[in-house]
């Protein structure tokens, strides 16, 4: 089988694509609507806004959640905000400004029509949460408050102090739930999808297991819709919570959904470093403090006095230095390289020294404490549970860590993958972002999919489809369950010596190494080979205890660490691919002189999609064919961003 | 590493071990030994069940996700206190500093009648589902909305609504009451959207309609005791029950025919 790449753009000006494609496209009368019914897999603003708004058409929704509430997905955790393109401020933004900011943050390799529509939907978005209640921050007249972030030069990111994503989340939890107190969505709690079951090239069902029993139930719908999030925790350590995972994405993709950028990944400068064996997690520290703190390490390399008794002119305040114009304010994927830079060159700080400092000092003494209070109070509050610092005394330590993947399952300008009935949104598919997002744009994203654009396209879909009669009793979905069993009853099988984390730490290690911020031919040629080496011995040695027919999270986590051992190799092997640094993706023998991305839009204006065709055995190597599907700009011109 | 010490710690933890929801339930003791002060407490536990699995015995379940105090998974009681004794932190924020060596900490699930056991520390807290979903929302369809600022709202009473709507639903108000009352966990989305212009056509439904399903899930009444806001991680305000409780009369005598 081999995939052909249709983005399916409509034709016809920008600005008019998607309300002529609006107008083009079948509709579902309201009588027939509640004769088909959905799956969408996925709670956080991307799935529960679509099952909010597709059952409030009229369609039979049935969603899982892989929590215990659907309130908890991952997008609860957003801080910063999210962007539309309202201009309440009245300075000079506009959906075309979005829209430009969104394309050139995301260095030019997002597809116009996309981020167009997006721009444009963006309004409705604020309006849709405003109506159910979102207490968004507001003046004392009573309007909108608004702020800036990095990549624009407006005022355009509404916010809800730094619980945005909570904020947005319950509101489309809510949403969701009034539907399932109507009747209208069948919500299933605390169930994982295992695979995804595909009859006569359609996707017409999932199998997934009951967290709490162990049970593999089959569940069978028209279309399905995925909204499974990002794949960050590949990485072991990110800023994504534990559960974050890739599995149903994966699942899908080894049933012939393909992968597009899997190398893009956006790694966020300001997060709590890695402090020792025991840490789980890394936790993300806004932003905004670059507004007010600034970046150091010592001169001398091993220069162990405490921060305080090391004068100015001991310090290199190194952002300062080689971005003069920018300064701390260096955009994120530049302030990330330089802090590891001063790392690799052994001047970092801390016991670990696998961290630079974040000096509010100068800030303090300009603004004093009270004002310093008012900005970061809640973020200085954590940043010193976690770290026990006091960072009005001493500057805060800070590393960059793993936030967001840009890549995705592929999808077309429907959010259809190259499978037939399976639709994906927010951060589970690749759209656009490009090679980059910009602050207060994943919001955005997961909401405009979720409200306004599944709702039109798979009404499209269901209407121009002959989908014929299947129920889970078919031998389709009898296949796929063997199979999923079959899976675990191997990893249970294993019986080795190590955990599942030991290993997955390992994993980490390799991508952060080798497939992080900079990487190089070597490198990643190095990488594809321990991670194969590591999966082999994933599948001789890993240790999973406890039961099958029971709530097992080390079986769960097992599971889930499989999958990333083999999305590793295609992250190695994509970035291996592609010859030239875009956005977060930064391939060392690819920088100009003055170490800055250099593009080669000659040759790699491209969307890579990778086609799964390796064999479906459990241990055998894996491979993938590369598609292109090629970006072009009809309105906006290639050029190179600059920071200095 | 942190700026305290990095000093490690020896404790000895008394854990609640129950197979599932049909399972009695019982203590059980373990070592953890070497616990940096700097691990969160959440932290502290994954070193203990890495010992038990390689040890070929059954790691101790608990519900867990951001690890950031805002998913509102995390809810286990610690030494008698839902989600331990610090003021404002969740379980996962709390941080072994706060122990001291040789000391032994007493580990539970949240216990109320309406959350379930179904394996050591792991609750079923779907009945806050339930509360939300018979009227804690705004039934607006998507598309339908106006125009955001066509509505005003003072920022007081903006900044209000969104202190209540901080709740993260982690059940710990439930635990900590003599009660299992949810009346804290309810008034905070009642007054998260009674407080707002968008909440006011269903104001009245809303309240009747939540107290009815807080009830029938099993949750005890209200006797003002306050431990509720006392265990809040995100510090809902006690205010917010008396608010309900107007609420409610006042929902009463309007909806009376």
């Amino acid at each position: 089988m081999s995939i052909k790449l249709d983005s399916k753009i409509p034709s016809g000006p920008l600005e008019e694509k998607w309300s002529k494609h609006k107008f083009d496209m079948k509709l579902v009368n309201p009588a027939n609507k509640r004769k088909h019914t959905l799956i969408v897999v996925g709670t956080g603003l991307a799935g529960a806004s679509a099952s909010a708004t597709l059952a409030e058409l009229g369609y039979k929704v049935k969603t899982f959640c892989i929590h215990e509430s659907p309130r908890r997905a991952h997008s609860i955790a957003a801080q910063g905000g999210i962007n539309a393109a309202k201009n309440y401020q009245n300075d000079g933004d506009s959906v075309y400004r979005l829209f430009y900011d969104t394309i050139k943050g995301g260095d030019f390799r997002a597809r116009e029509g996309n981020v167009y529509r997006l721009a444009e939907i963006s309004p409705n978005i604020i309006d849709q949460c405003v109506a159910q209640g979102v207490p968004f921050a507001r003046e004392y007249g009573g309007a909108l408050a608004n702020r800036s972030f990095g990549g624009s030069q407006v005022s355009r990111t509404f916010y809800a102090r730094g619980q945005t994503g909570q904020q947005l989340l319950i509101g489309a939890y809510q949403a969701m739930m009034r539907q399932v107190g109507l009747g209208t969505v069948e919500l299933h709690y605390r169930r994982e999808m295992l695979d995804l079951v595909v009859v006569d090239g359609q996707a017409r069902g999932i199998i997934v297991r009951n967290l709490t029993t162990g049970e593999l139930e089959s569940h069978s719908a028209d279309a399905v819709i995925l909204a499974t999030g990002g794949y960050g925790n590949v990485f072991y350590f990110s800023t994504n919570a534990k559960m974050s995972n890739v599995t149903a994405s994966w699942r899908a993709h080894k049933q012939g959904a393909a992968f597009g950028n899997p190398c893009f990944t956006q790694i966020h400068p300001t997060c709590i470093p890695y402090s020792g064996d025991h840490q789980s997690k890394l936790t993300l520290m806004s932003e905004s403090l670059r507004n007010d703190g600034r970046c150091w390490v010592p001169k001398q390399k091993g220069d162990k006095r405490p921060p305080e008794q090391i004068p100015d002119e001991d310090r290199d305040y190194y952002l300062e230095r080689v971005y003069p114009s920018f300064g701390n304010l260096a955009p994120r994927d530049v302030s990330s390289r330089q802090a590891k830079y001063r790392v690799d060159e052994g001047r970092g700080v801390g016991p670990s020294g696998v961290a630079v400092y974040l000096d509010f000092r100068d800030a303090i003494n300009r603004v004093g404490k009270a004002g310093i209070e008012q900005r970061y109070d809640n973020l200085f509050d954590m940043y010193a549970k976690i770290t026990g610092d006091d960072p009005y005394k001493v500057p805060m330590r800070i590393y960059p860590a793993v936030h967001y993947t840009m890549g995705g399952l592929w999808v077309d300008y429907n959010l259809m993958s190259t499978i037939p009935g399976l639709h994906v949104l927010g951060e589970a598919n690749f759209s656009d972002h490009g090679a980059n997002r910009l602050g207060a744009s994943a919001l955005m994203q997961g909401l405009a999919d979720g409200y306004f654009v599944i709702p039109y396209t798979i009404g499209h879909y269901l209407a121009g489809t002959s989908i014929p009669k299947v129920d889970a009793n078919h031998d389709a979905f009898k296949a796929a369950k063997a199979a999923a069993q079959a899976r675990i009853d191997a990893l249970f099988a294993v019986k080795g010596g190590k955990t599942v984390d030991d290993i997955h730490r390992q994993l980490g290690n390799i991508m952060w190494e080798k497939v992080g911020m900079a990487r190089n031919k070597a490198g990643l040629q190095t990488a594809v080979g321990e991670i194969q080496k590591l999966r082999e011995e994933f599948w001789q040695n890993v240790r999973v205890s406890g039961e099958a027919n029971n709530l097992n999270p080390e079986l769960e986590k097992a599971g889930r660490l499989a999958d990333f051992l083999e999305l590793g190799e295609l992250m190695a092997t994509d970035a291996l691919e592609r010859n030239e640094s875009c956005g977060g993706h930064f391939r060392e023998e690819f920088q100009t002189p003055d170490n800055e991305a250099q593009r080669d839009d000659e040759n790699y204006c491209h969307v890579s999609a990778w086609e799964y065709t390796g064999d479906s055995s459990l241990k055998g190597k894996k491979s993938w064919q590369l598609h292109k599907e090629s970006l072009t700009f009809e309105r906006i011109k290639l050029a190179t961003r600059s920071y200095k | 590493m942190g700026g305290t010490n990095g000093k490690k710690l020896n404790l000895k933890l008394k854990v609640w071990r129950q197979k599932n929801s049909k399972d009695a339930g019982h203590f059980e003791e373990y070592d953890a030994k070497d616990i940096s002060t700097d691990c969160s407490f959440l932290e502290m536990l994954d070193i203990v069940n890495n010992k038990l699995i390689v040890e070929g015995k059954d790691p101790i379940a608990f519900d867990h996700d951001c690890r950031e105090g805002i998913c509102g998974s995390c809810g286990m009681t610690i030494n008698g206190n839902p989600h331990g004794a610090d003021r404002g932190t969740t379980a996962c924020q709390l941080h072994m500093r706060r122990f001291n060596d040789g000391e032994t900490i007493v580990i539970e699930p949240f216990r109320a009648k309406a959350f379930p056991v179904l394996k050591d520390l792991t609750v079923d807290r779907s009945a806050f589902d339930k509360i939300i979903q018979s009227g804690g929302f705004v039934s607006v369809n998507t598309g339908s909305a106006p125009d955001a600022n066509a509505q005003l709202v003072p920022k007081e009473k903006a900044d209000l609504a969104f202190h209540a709507a901080t709740c993260i639903g982690c059940g710990a108000c439930v635990a900590a009451c003599a009660n299992s009352s949810a009346m804290l966990f309810t008034s905070a989305k009642i007054s998260h959207l009674g407080l707002l212009p968008q909440g006011e056509p269903e104001r009245d439904r809303r309240v009747l309609k939540m107290m009815e399903t807080m009830e029938e899930a099993g949750f005890g009444n209200c006797s003002n005791t306050g431990a509720c806001s006392l265990a809040c991680p995100k510090d809902i305000k006690f205010e917010n029950i008396a608010n309900l409780n107007a609420e409610f009369l006042r929902a009463s005598i309007r909806s009376r025919d």
